[in-house]
């Protein structure tokens, strides 16, 4: 939508952007909660071991860390039951196949079964915050009521069936529920377990040109956003530029895509108004091309995208929520691990992750201002949420971009008489798990294993932390069964 | 939340992968639903699902599924052949049905009874079409979906009101109306 505004120059009112922001703010938190407790956390918490933890010390450590009201004995008592049901009944299900008892896991009994709990909890407090999507969109998973020019959410304080104080009351009540979650578990958690393996802020650097979008526009014409977002060069944050507006040259004239290593015709290296893709495959070749994935550039440079790209963009902004969360994270893993931990060692693995729940927490701050403006903007009487597009002869070129739960997503469109020429995506998992460049640089994924330790190759949990780090967008992958349980993938790294 | 949920996952860009949603759409639009009774396209959604199916009565589901069969094959699962046959191993700890009805065991909010279709595909390349022999198992999978719930005791009336039959408006072209003449009736045979 935001690549079709541009293009045909169409402001969008300020209800539909707050809207709009809402849903996506909502989406993200419930997506970096996903990710922190069900699809990452079980690389470092080994869930076996929480079996043998003893539920009064690790409530007794909760309590030290949180004032949290669910890390109790009893809590903590109930959750080693319910994992130890699990287990006798040979069905581990979701925890089937967890490299249990690896050596790579460190973490105490009483941490793993600290986490173990949360884990359920969370399980509980992501579906909330993700009511908001529904709510405003109409339907999840699949939401209904965006498009080009706003949204269609007709708003009428008073009528049942439109967007009304009952709902925006309902909507600030979710908000409110995830963000004790949010501060006092999640950011507790990723400090505690963080301490626990703050070798890994050793490991998984990668790329450290961190490219991220500004977001949460506050005006019709996206010039003004409540988060910052820009490019840090080399990981020198005080060299940030931000991007500054929906039409910001900076990063239109800088992103590009190189084919030399992915399987499609040629071998060019275009910015996306001009790309094509015809795929073409051939052999897996690691001198040559090995990937669906193209490979993007920024400034003709390779660049990190998603979370700790959008932390270490706004905190060289001088964002002062984000600033509030690093520190508060950092403290508490110095304080645990008893040695000073600064923002240096965010460029890694667990830096990653961290920065997914300082993310968290700065979005549903965020929130709360865009709840605020909503109800202000209504109560001032604009209750408008759409302007129609209207697409005449001619050419119309543009481009929009988002920062996603992955990182910063684009798209591109050329529009020529009223039908599409042009449409090209450039995503955040291409950012990341592009193979190398025109130039033949990697992208962050390849160059982050360079150096990861592996203590077991028939079981290399540690390249499944450092690539998770990243939240891989999987969602467009084939999901389907094998009725044998067999092996479906084998991967082989040389 | 409790009531049926009939829920189809997969992804409609490739081909006989989005079986599943599209025979839970021509299910939604040919019968008159009760208010107990949910439709839900679950896409390529994962744990965002877990609100959807917690609680449920029924939890009726359909997939793409590869059961080492002819395409066009249809595998009823349920109970403990289901649980034994849920699992994906792409990854540790990748979210799939399985992960998810796990999730809703560890909640406590397990459906009362779950039942899987699953089709088996011929082609996953990208495209928006179904294969011919798993376009023909959509529509007998839409009758075995009814009656799964018939043998439940709901009612379910074709609907009057028929739409027409477009499911997403780039697929806008000339459809046979259902239920008229014999190339209706053959559809709708099971």
């Amino acid at each position: 939508m935001r690549t079709v505004e541009n293009a045909l120059g169409l402001p969008v009112p300020k209800n539909a952007q707050y809207i709009r922001n809402m849903i996506m703010g909502a989406h993200a938190v419930h997506d970096h909660l996903v990710h922190f407790y069900h699809l990452c956390a079980l690389d470092w918490v080994d869930i076996v071991s929480a079996l043998s933890a003893d539920p009064r010390a690790a409530a007794a450590l909760a309590q030290s860390l949180s004032d949290w009201h669910r890390n109790t004995h009893e809590e903590f008592k109930a959750t080693q039951q319910r994992l130890q049901a699990l287990v006798d009944s040979g069905q581990l299900g979701i925890f089937g196949s967890g490299y249990w008892g690896h050596p790579a896991m460190k973490l105490p009994p009483e941490v793993n079964l600290l986490a173990a709990a949360h884990y359920l909890q969370a399980l509980e407090y992501q579906r909330e915050i993700n009511k908001v999507v529904a709510l405003l969109g109409g339907k999840t998973p699949h939401i209904q009521n965006v498009a080009v020019g706003g949204v269609a959410n007709p708003i009428n304080l008073d009528s049942p069936d439109t967007l009304n104080m009952e709902r925006l009351y309902h909507i600030r009540t979710l908000i409110d529920t995830a963000d004790e979650f949010i501060k006092k578990v999640a950011l507790v958690d990723v400090a505690a377990v963080g301490a626990f393996y703050a070798d890994w802020t050793a490991h998984g650097a990668g790329v450290t040109n961190y490219l991220s979008a500004p977001d949460m526009p506050m005006d019709e014409r996206g010039t003004d956003f409540t988060l910052p977002g820009g490019y840090i060069p080399a990981g020198d944050v005080s060299r940030f530029t931000p991007i500054k507006s929906f039409t910001d040259e900076f990063f239109e004239k800088n992103v590009k895509e190189s084919i030399k290593h992915a399987w499609y015709e040629g071998e060019w290296d275009r910015h996306p108004y001009e790309e094509e893709t015809v795929p073409h495959y051939t052999d897996f070749d690691d001198s040559g091309k090995y990937s669906w994935v193209k490979a993007p550039t920024f400034k003709g440079e390779p660049a990190q995208v998603g979370p700790l790209a959008n932390v270490l963009c706004m905190y060289a902004a001088g964002h002062e929520p984000t600033r509030k969360y690093v520190t508060q994270v950092l403290d508490t893993v110095s304080g645990l691990a008893k040695t000073t931990v600064g923002v240096g060692a965010l460029h890694s693995t667990i830096g990653r992750i961290a920065g997914r729940v300082v993310r968290c927490a700065v979005l549903n701050d965020t929130l709360r201002g865009q709840w605020q403006a909503l109800v202000d903007n209504i109560s001032s009487g604009d209750l408008s949420t759409f302007n129609p597009p209207e697409i005449g002869s001619g050419t119309y070129q543009g481009f929009g971009f988002h920062e996603a739960p992955r990182g910063i997503l684009s798209h591109w469109i050329v529009i020529e008489n009223g039908a599409i020429k042009n449409y090209q995506a450039v995503v955040p998992s291409t950012w990341n798990a592009g193979p190398r460049n025109d130039k033949d640089a990697p992208g962050p994924y390849e160059a982050s294993l360079v150096g990861n330790p592996v203590a077991d190759p028939e079981k290399p949990l540690e390249v499944l932390r450092t690539v998770h780090s990243f939240d891989p967008c999987l969602a467009c992958a084939i999901h389907m069964f094998d009725p044998d349980n067999g092996e479906i993938v084998r991967v082989r790294v040389q | 939340m409790s009531g049926t949920l009939v829920m189809g996952v997969g992804n409609i860009l490739l081909s006989d992968e989005g079986v599943g949603v599209r025979t839970v759409l021509d299910f939604e639009r040919k019968y008159a639903l009760p208010d107990t009774v949910d439709v839900l396209d679950g896409g390529t959604a994962g744990i965002e699902l877990l609100r959807h199916i917690a609680g449920r009565g029924l939890l009726l589901m359909v997939d793409a599924m590869d059961t080492a069969s002819p395409p066009g094959d249809i595998t009823r699962f349920t109970g403990e052949t289901l649980a034994g046959r849920l699992r994906t191993r792409i990854s540790p700890h990748q979210l799939g049905l399985s992960d998810l009805l796990a999730a809703a065991a560890l909640t406590g909010e397990t459906p009362a009874e779950v039942v899987l279709y699953g089709i088996q595909p011929e082609s996953i390349e990208p495209g928006l079409d179904l294969s011919p022999p798993v376009e023909a198992a959509r529509a007998r999978v839409v009758e075995r979906l009814a009656e799964e719930l018939r043998l439940r005791g709901v009612e379910l009336p074709v609907r009057t009101d028929q739409k027409d039959a477009d499911e997403y408006f780039w697929q806008r072209r000339p459809v046979p109306k259902v239920i008229s003449g014999t190339e209706g009736q053959k559809e709708t045979e099971p």
